[in-house]
């Protein structure tokens, strides 16, 4: 063969093409299908931020700011310092000023902790921020302004000890907060479930076992089960199995070891419920995450409310009022945001309430 | 009172000496010994005395009068005319199945827009899970969204690593070449309940995070083709949903050039159902579900893992010592016996299939072992065709129960040889508290009346 730097150059070139064309078959293979995204398309959901904190966008909030837009739109989900339990999980707690100098969170390592909170557990600040922008609050995502997230971030930041009163968050001053995250060290990537290579991970699994066929285990000794007082917890069982076949379920709407009774079908679907179009309203719009029929979540019970207000003589019109414009005061400090909800939808509800919110 | 992920509220302390350990013990040592002078009623003080197999029993009894009415007088659908085709557009189960429907489990979480219904595993047959049966986890509610509407974008975290973004219509996605496939999902925190101890009564709280269907779409490597990705920079990719939480996590690159990766529009014969991300989810074979984004709607490619709030805050194993491990997203060789299952009651003795699913988010189920002795000694279970890679098989073995106490587990083993771990094993390298990834051997306990335990062993 020739080794001439003519031949060479030559068969470079030729090389060069056939990727070329390969690339260019790849690209248009499918004439008619897809087209380019143009710039706007791409800002208007392009939103991620990631840990080295590329997609973040330009602005400032301040602790202070971020108290205001918390008290508004936050503290009815997540209480007043972050705490709540009610209708999410604690964001704030169990995280110490020693936590903030070490990057460890040392009450994760104290079974007797309840639970595990927010602050405990993150460990990229970019992903408070990213979430709190795509996803906040919980029934009007992306609501938010960009300097309102900076502000909330701050905020939240703030009351774990994080970040000090007087400090403002913006794309530049991330960095400091990611500095202080009480458990920014207190995540490994060293196991074998992450199934790609460019990772640094252990790469295989931790768990091992074995296939042993005879004389394997010691004498079994039953350490954990459901006590007989559980025994209806989760409803009757014996409406949970098919009703034909080699086995039933348990009826533990009765204690163990009960004569059996007649095989139970689950309850067929009731007839036409009077109730049902505001009921329907109730899950569309998300009030029950708030509101119970009989029980007090973060807001009244609709049955406290049909009660307190159904007998007025503008029960229908004040409760409708009520519903969209929100309020504050009436069952304590806790506002209630005002409702997006069109004004025939709150009215059905206003009627439901005014007649007793039955189920 | 419990924590998204951590329902401590659910975990209920069994009481000491409900089944008094000597008791155990002597049924196991019996066994051991061949059953000979087994002593009945070992388990009575647990069971309480009244119930008994036999009464249970449906029985099949030729009756006095010669024989079984329900033969020897004709029923009305023998005797008269039936139903007019199309009496019903979309076909429904019989009324007589009305118990076989996904549940939620009581206080398991605080809202009903962020929570979880499971499939009930101990009423399905084979490995498909039917789609109206397939279990729910939804981060911000579900929606049912107009195709018409909605619109998929690729494109880069930077200008060079994806030479040309691009956006397509459902219309389009659907002209391209696609394929079909079964695959299973499972939640990651699937069985998460049971990390501490026995915490719910039914294979369909325990396991029922899990379901099996035929996906159709196009490999999300086709689409990356299209828009020029740079395979070598790009090495993660991000999937986002639509729905209110725009629901991200990252997805290693490996994974969609082995062109298992989907953007899927269709689950068992027709379009996804809204509960399950209509009309367009991605589908991420052997991942847990998290990653299956919903109501897919844009995927970018990039150079660094994302860490979004399923991959930071929620999805992150706690490890003895107090790390969390974080993205992990395999789910490990697993399985469960579905019949017989907690809650449920044996109506005889006599024959029965013991009969389950086994899976492994890294390739085939290679073998399945079965003990009905608390594991003591194992028999190798048929394994039912098709075993497809990634996807729920379903396992068999024939059993004649003598009426006596039974402890029956299943051991999972996958075409990598891992062999899926009991508890102790489990426990032994990840605690207690990882509520993620427990894919522990799970046993049940199956009395002298019949009716089945839920029961963890030491």
């Amino acid at each position: 063969m020739s080794s001439s730097p003519e031949r060479w150059l030559a068969r470079l070139a030729v090389l060069a093409l056939a990727c070329s064309a390969a690339l260019a078959q790849a690209q248009d293979r499918f004439p008619g299908v897809g087209r380019p995204a143009t710039a706007s398309e791409i800002a208007a959901w392009d939103i991620d931020v990631r840990p080295d904190f590329k997609g973040l966008p330009k602005g400032s909030g301040s602790v202070a700011k971020g108290q205001d837009v918390w008290e508004s739109k936050c503290a009815s989900c997540h209480g007043i310092f972050g705490e709540s339990n009610e209708v999410f999980t604690p964001l704030v707690g169990g995280t110490s000023a020693d936590d903030v100098k070490t990057g460890h969170v040392a009450r994760l390592n104290d079974p007797t902790f309840p639970g595990r909170t927010t602050l405990m557990k993150v460990s990229t600040v970019s992903t408070l921020w990213d979430y709190i922008n795509r996803a906040m609050p919980w029934t009007a995502p992306k609501s938010l302004a960009t300097d309102e997230v900076y502000a909330v971030t701050a905020y939240l930041l703030n009351m774990a000890g994080v970040l000090p009163d007087d400090f403002v968050l913006n794309e530049r001053t991330m960095a400091q907060a990611q500095a202080r995250l009480p458990n920014r060290n207190g995540v490994t990537t060293q196991h074998g479930m992450w199934p790609g290579k460019a990772m640094k991970t252990a790469g295989k699994p931790d768990v091992q076992a074995s296939a042993c066929m005879n004389g394997c285990a010691g004498e079994p000794h039953v350490a954990s089960f459901l006590p007989d007082f559980a025994r209806n917890n989760h409803g009757n069982l014996a409406e949970q199995q098919r009703a034909v076949g080699p086995q039933r379920g348990a009826d533990t709407s009765r204690p163990a070891g009960s004569p059996p009774g007649a095989v139970a079908l689950a309850p067929a679907p009731k007839a036409a419920n009077p109730n049902a179009a505001a009921l329907a309203l109730l899950q569309r719009h998300s009030c029950t995450a708030c509101h119970g029929i009989d029980s007090k979540i973060v807001g009244p019970a609709f049955r406290d409310v049909a009660s307190k207000h159904g007998s007025r003589a503008d029960a229908v019109a004040y409760l409708t009022g009520k519903i969209r414009a929100g309020g504050q005061g009436v069952w304590g400090a806790m506002p209630m945001p005002p409702q997006s909800l069109p004004e025939t939808e709150a009215k059905i509800l206003a009627q439901w309430l005014a007649a007793g919110a039955k189920k | 009172m419990s924590n998204h992920d951590r329902p401590a509220g659910r975990l209920i302390k069994a009481p000491e000496n409900f089944i008094r350990p000597d008791e155990v013990r002597t049924v196991f040592a019996q066994a051991k010994a061949g059953r000979r002078d087994f002593v009945r009623g070992a388990f009575a003080a647990a069971v309480a005395a009244a119930g008994t197999g036999q009464a249970r029993a449906q029985g099949n009894p030729v009756p006095p009068e010669g024989g079984d009415p329900h033969i020897l007088n004709l029923p009305a659908h023998s005797k008269g005319l039936g139903q007019a085709v199309a009496t019903s557009g979309y076909g429904m189960p019989s009324q007589y199945e009305a118990n076989v429907q996904r549940r939620p489990s009581p206080g398991l979480t605080q809202t009903a827009q962020s929570s979880v219904s499971f499939a009930p595993l101990q009423s399905l047959f084979g490995i498909v899970t039917p789609s109206g049966l397939h279990f729910e986890r939804h981060h911000q509610g579900w929606w049912d969204v107009d195709p018409s509407k909605h619109r998929l974008m690729i494109n880069g975290s930077d200008a060079q690593i994806l030479k040309k973004p691009l956006v397509f219509t459902l219309d389009e996605i659907m002209r391209l070449p696609s394929v079909s496939r079964f695959h299973f999902i499972e939640c990651g925190a699937n069985t998460g309940m049971e990390w501490g101890n026995v915490a719910v009564p039914t294979c369909q709280y325990t396991h029922g995070m899990i379901s099996c269907s035929e996906f159709t779409g196009v490999p999300l490597k086709l689409l990356l083709d299209m828009a020029g990705a740079d395979y070598k920079r790009g090495r993660y990719v991000l999937a986002e949903g639509a729905d209110g939480s725009s629901m991200t996590r990252t997805i290693p690159m490996e994974l969609i050039e082995s062109g298992e990766v989907l953007v899927a529009y269709g689950q068992n014969g027709e379009m996804l159902r809204p509960e399950n991300g209509y009309p367009l989810r991605l589908v991420v074979p052997g991942v847990q579900g998290v990653s299956w984004v919903k109501y897919l709607r844009r995927i970018e490619v990039g150079d660094q893992p994302y860490g979004t709030k399923d991959e930071a805050v929620h999805y992150i194993d706690l490890l003895p010592g107090g790390q969390h491990r974080q993205y992990t997203s395999t789910q490990e060789c697993k399985s469960v016996i579905t019949t017989p299952s907690g809650g449920q009651v044996l109506l005889d003795k006599g024959f029965y299939q013991i009969t389950g699913l086994a899976w492994s988010g890294r390739g085939k189920v290679k073998r399945v072992d079965i003990s009905v002795d608390g594991g003591r000694n194992w028999q190798t279970a048929r394994l039912q065709d098709p075993v497809m890679s990634k996807c729920l098989t379903r396992f068999s073995l024939d059993w004649v129960w003598d009426g006596k106490p039974a402890i029956m587990q299943s051991r999972a083993m996958d075409d990598t040889g891992y062999v899926q771990p009991n508890y102790q094993q489990l426990r032994a390298v990840r605690g207690t508290r990882s509520i993620y990834h427990n894919n522990a051997i799970q046993s049940w306990l199956v009395q002298e009346s019949g009716e089945v335990k839920n029961v963890q062993l030491s």
